[in-house]
């Protein structure tokens, strides 16, 4: 039983990251999306609580996002899985449920 | 021929600073922005930009928007300069926290034509502190 959470705003911005990653359970799926991408930047503030996230839940950042803010594969926070349109569709296929944190 | 000897119609130009504090695509200011920026220079205001907080995705280098549907309007940024409007102040800080640094922006040049149409870069890197005096020597300050 796994939830895949969806994050669409930047955690500069909004605290939707922070009340998100609060509140994922062991083997829950996390894909940032819309503004949400740039909490996966290498380098950023908020690097250190990605990757404390990593030890019980997968992170996912969708692509198409994440180029259109000049964000590449080489950017990403170690071990964040980039997806494409069908990628997000299996991921919501894989879960029990989605949960978008807005 | 500089703002001020241009005169608007209706008088002296105003120090105008557009604030941008969103990253472009996830909401409409950032276009909207430009859309107002172009109109201030339309009626020869001295318009300067600010970059802050997400608003420095905004001249990020490689925006690729084919994938989203959303037209990519980063461009516009570079032709700003034609507008007589060559200043963009990014703040320091706002880049160290999100992993960015000046080497991730776009290259924005002008051409002075006080100095014989040289190139020179628009964008100014500043501090939080600077960023505040800024603030502090405008007419007016349009935020988005």
């Amino acid at each position: 039983m796994s939830t895949l959470h969806t994050v669409n705003k930047s955690p500069f911005e909004r605290s939707t990251l922070v009340s998100c990653l609060n509140h994922t359970v062991e083997g829950d799926k996390v894909l940032m999306i819309e503004d949400g991408v740039i909490s996966a930047r290498k380098g950023s503030a908020f690097e250190e609580l990605v990757k404390s996230v990593q030890e019980n839940c997968a992170l996912y950042v969708l692509a198409p996002d994440m180029a259109a803010r000049g964000i590449g594969k080489g950017d990403l926070v170690d071990g964040i899985t980039p997806v494409d349109y069908n990628g997000f569709v299996d991921l919501v296929a894989e879960c029990d449920r989605t949960q978008s944190w807005l | 021929m500089t703002m001020d000897e241009a005169g608007a119609p209706n008088g002296e130009a105003k120090k105008f600073l557009y604030v941008n504090r969103k990253a472009p695509y996830g909401t409409i200011y950032a276009l909207e922005s430009l859309e107002v920026v172009l109109i201030g220079a339309a009626f020869e205001q001295d318009v300067e930009l600010a970059f802050i907080d997400d608003g420095v995705y905004q001249i990020v280098k490689g925006q690729e928007t084919d994938g989203i549907g959303a037209k990519n309007f980063s461009a516009t940024y570079k032709a700003l300069g034609d507008y007589e409007v060559t200043k963009f102040y990014v703040e320091a800080e706002s880049l160290a926290e999100r992993g960015l640094t000046a080497d991730n922006l776009m290259e924005i040049m002008y051409e002075d034509e006080d100095d014989d149409w040289a190139e020179k870069p628009s964008i100014k890197i500043v501090n939080r502190a600077e960023m505040a005096e800024i603030m502090s020597a405008q007419d007016v300050i349009l935020s988005f």
